[in-house]
């Protein structure tokens, strides 16, 4: 990614003020949208973090769906669907590391100031940020769940995840299919945002990333350690990705933990609480 | 720019230059780690929640709903818990005296019940009836007692002639599996407390294996010979379909030229089977609704013995061993650290990438001391060191606390022995725990140096060390099993807190604690990592600018 566009503007002479932000001399979320599309845009780990985060959700997935072999449905509890998005929860990473990134390499480079002179209005700023964001997950998140999900459905059937043998072949006709990878698509948004929300209220790239990681990647480990069957639920049901993957379950849907639109909804949870802090801490306090 | 003035000579100090030996490299980077107040907060930090979330999951595990809290067999010698089960065609001696027999037969079958299991299963079954382990041989006990005293010498499915005494001493003898034109010539001799095994391939030369000294043996022992076979575990895992189907197995074995000397009694022989399953047993070791257990009496000569020609022919099920819990509280409890780990893995990468950020500094201590390699190294002793005291202190705390915890859940002494922070266990975790903190912490300043920002250093290195560990519970067990091989997550296997020995074959399940490399060699792995990314990160270094 190359700062092209903004030689082509220099080059158009003198800038005449826009007509919607003239009058209030405010800029609008429109123009805070399309500067932090800008900053996000013309930075070249942007492009890297998110081609990381698909070809990673794409790999794994596709490993996961050709190592994943299963004789029948009443001998093996695997989710067909489950398995051929194993990469979600690896792709995230990167997506969160970009998340973080977009606003705490602001305060190390001291952009941080620009950008609040130009867009003095703290929750226009976040809200464009989150904007911006969210719909670069999402985009990202439409190619590598769709991906893996094509390839899964073309691997799995060769393990055994047929309908002879009482699965549910994992094509996005199916409602439960369809709910797992719109889900998915989702799941990449909410943790952008969580990853965001965090990042500015810690406004430090290291601390942030660490604190994001560790609520996101230990907690399932604990989940999965503890032996204590009624903490092990209260981790499965809380825990931000744990939650937040129930959206993939399309077997035993009862037997889970939490339900999955439940689950994503505890994600939802912690992204509201995380962009809600981000957003305390942003309005409050001297960038 | 034009001037006329000439070039002027550059300034020397008149000062002498100073040291810049490796100490004082090593010095300057301690005083830039110990000067920056959030990472000397870091550090406590990692130190501090190592320890209690480590004492938090200790305090959480609880006995109820976990088999194998408790002690499903018997208690051996050493207070330590033993699967003591086998069929046993014996007689008294009294005083000294010796055994001596040649095993010509060893076999084994798995007997399914009918209906138990589908056909085409229990077929693929029969090839695993003779197991590794299946044993057969001639022992010496204290009494008939499950967890009494004992020397054994023994020819065994896979591993040759063996000497075994007291469930968790095992000594090799001459190797190869027992057959009518191969047999295993045995002979275990009695001299007061001292128990002496030999093996023979043609029933003349005689090779002494080992000693046995069992202090405090009876003048009137129980000796004979012996078959016992222990369980087969088939083990899935992959998606929350942990399963773990437990099969018991017979193994049978054939005794031919049995000859005593000493004060044997003129009276024949009794068989016997020691340590009958009890349904606690069952249930403990089993665990599962799939779990398998041969039904006393379903098979010929269990617990009895057939002679023809002077052959004695037997077979028994079970094992004579160090029983070996499938859970690992500690071990799982200590996954605690990892809160701990991750802040260590941050101050690593931190501890470079703030100097490239700060672009002034780096330059500044390059130009101080120009050689790349030097400076990398300094900074791998110092954030190495620091990070280990770290581990070391949240470890120790987090050893001595969450054992006590668990004994205090009931989880019993016998199968989860309280060890001393300074046995040879203590040690292992506490110690390797810290090496696991300084290495990470090296890992992850090596990959900033390389890659030079902190969110992606960290991210890289969290990603390196956690992510294997959750996909290990995830993934079916050959791919977990390689993933905790190669992946920097092996090195948590200095984390075992279970006592694994060779003798006995376990389930080994990463969702349950278990790793399949040995802990020392699992840290090595570990170091590998370690090792490659600071020479790779000291070469794109020394070609870059700064």
């Amino acid at each position: 990614m190359t700062a092209m566009p903004e030689t082509t503007v220099a080059a158009r002479g003198p800038v005449t003020p826009r007509s919607d932000s003239a009058g209030a001399g405010l800029p609008g979320l429109r123009d805070a949208v399309h500067a932090e599309w800008t900053k996000f845009r013309t930075v070249s780990s942007t492009g890297w973090l998110l081609l990381t985060s698909v070809v990673v959700t794409i790999g794994a997935s596709v490993i996961a769906s050709s190592v994943v072999k299963c004789g029948s449905a009443a001998s093996c509890s695997a989710d067909p669907t489950k398995v051929g998005l194993t990469g979600v929860a690896l792709g995230q990473i990167a997506l969160a590391v970009l998340a973080a990134l977009f606003v705490t390499s602001e305060y190390s480079t001291g952009m941080i100031r620009i950008s609040l002179t130009a867009v003095p209005l703290r929750t226009t700023m976040l809200a464009a940020k989150a904007i911006v964001l969210t719909s670069a997950a999402l985009v990202a998140g439409v190619a590598s769940v769709l991906a893996s999900v094509l390839i899964g459905g073309l691997l799995e059937p060769g393990n055994g995840f047929t309908a002879a043998n009482g699965f549910r072949p994992m094509t996005l006709t199916h409602g439960a299919v369809l709910r797992a990878a719109g889900g998915s698509v989702l799941y990449f948004g909410l943790i952008a945002l969580f990853s965001l929300g965090l990042a500015t209220a810690l406004r430090d790239s290291g601390l942030a990333i660490t604190v994001v990681l560790g609520l996101l990647l230990v907690l399932p480990i604990f989940g999965n350690m503890i032996l204590n069957p009624h903490w092990e639920r209260r981790f499965q049901r809380y825990s931000p990705m744990d939650a937040g993957l129930a959206i993939q379950v399309t077997r035993n849907i009862g037997k889970q933990p939490i339900g999955p639109w439940e689950g994503l909804g505890v994600l939802g949870l912690w992204a509201a609480a995380a962009m809600l802090a981000g957003w305390f801490v942003l309005r409050f306090r001297d960038a | 720019m034009i001037t006329t003035t000439p070039t002027p000579t550059p300034y020397r100090s008149a000062q002498r230059p100073g040291p810049d030996g490796f100490a004082q490299l090593l010095r300057a980077e301690w005083t830039k780690f110990r000067t920056v107040r959030a990472w000397a907060v870091g550090l406590v930090a990692a130190a501090v929640l190592a320890a209690l979330a480590t004492i938090a999951l200790a305090g959480a595990a609880s006995d109820k709903g976990n088999p194998g809290a408790q002690n499903p067999g018997a208690v051996g010698p050493g207070g330590e818990a033993v699967t003591d089960q086998f069929t046993f065609v014996h007689q008294a001696l009294a005083g000294n005296g010796s055994i001596t027999a040649a095993l010509t037969s060893l076999t084994g079958t798995v007997p399914i019940p009918p209906g138990a299991m589908p056909q085409a299963a229990v077929r693929a079954l029969q090839s695993e009836g003779l197991r590794p382990w299946s044993k057969a041989g001639l022992i010496i006990r204290a009494s008939l007692k499950p967890g009494s005293a004992y020397a054994a010498v023994m020819a065994t499915g896979a591993h040759g002639v063996r000497m075994q005494y007291d469930y968790t001493h095992d000594i090799a003898g001459q190797a190869g599996t027992p057959s009518a034109a191969a047999p295993a010539w045995l002979r275990l001799s009695r001299s007061g407390d001292t128990i002496t095994g030999y093996d023979s391939a043609d029933g003349t030369h005689w090779t002494k294996i080992g000693t046995a000294t069992l202090a405090g043996l009876p003048s009137t022992v129980q000796a004979g010979l012996f078959v016992t076979s222990p369980d087969l575990f088939l083990t899935s895992q992959g998606f929350a379909s942990n399963n773990g189907v437990q099969v018991s197995t017979l193994a049978t074995a054939k005794f031919n030229d049995i000859s005593r000397h000493g004060a044997w009694p003129a009276a024949g022989w009794t068989g016997s089977t020691i340590g009958e399953p009890t349904t606690a047993l069952q249930k403990a070791l089993c665990g599962h609704p799939d779990c398998i257990k041969l039904a006393p009496g379903s098979v010929p000569n269990l617990g009895g013995f057939g002679v023809s020609g002077g052959a004695y022919t037997f077979s028994g099920t079970g094992d004579i061993a160090p029983y070996v819990p499938v859970l690992d509280p500690l071990g799982l409890s200590f996954k605690g650290t990892l809160v701990g780990l991750i802040a260590v893995i941050a101050l690593g990468a931190l501890f470079i990438t703030t100097e490239f950020r700060r672009g002034m500094m780096i330059r500044t201590t390059f130009a101080a001391s120009p050689r790349r390699g030097r400076v990398l190294v300094a900074k791998a002793l110092v954030i190495g060191a620091v990070t280990f005291v770290a581990g070391l202190i949240g470890a120790a705390v987090a050893f001595e606390v969450a054992q006590s915890k668990l004994s205090a859940n009931g989880w019993v002494k016998s199968v989860f022995p309280i060890d001393s922070l300074f046995s040879a266990h203590g040690l292992t975790m506490v110690i390797g725990t810290a090496g696991v903190f300084a290495l990470a912490a090296v890992l992850a300043m090596a990959v900033g140096a390389l890659i030079r920002r902190s969110a992606g250093a960290i991210a890289a290195v969290i990603g390196l060390i956690v992510v294997p560990l959750i996909l290990a519970t995830l993934m079916p067990m050959t791919i977990a099993d390689w993933l905790l091989r190669l992946t920097p997550a092996a090195a948590f296997s200095v984390q075992q807190g279970t006592q694994y020995y060779p003798q006995v074959s376990h389930v080994c399940l990463p969702y349950n604690g278990c790793y399949p490399l040995s802990p020392w060699n699992g840290f090595t792995v570990l170091a590998v990592w370690a090792v490659l990314a600071v020479a790779g990160a000291i070469y794109v270094v020394r070609r870059r600018d700064t």
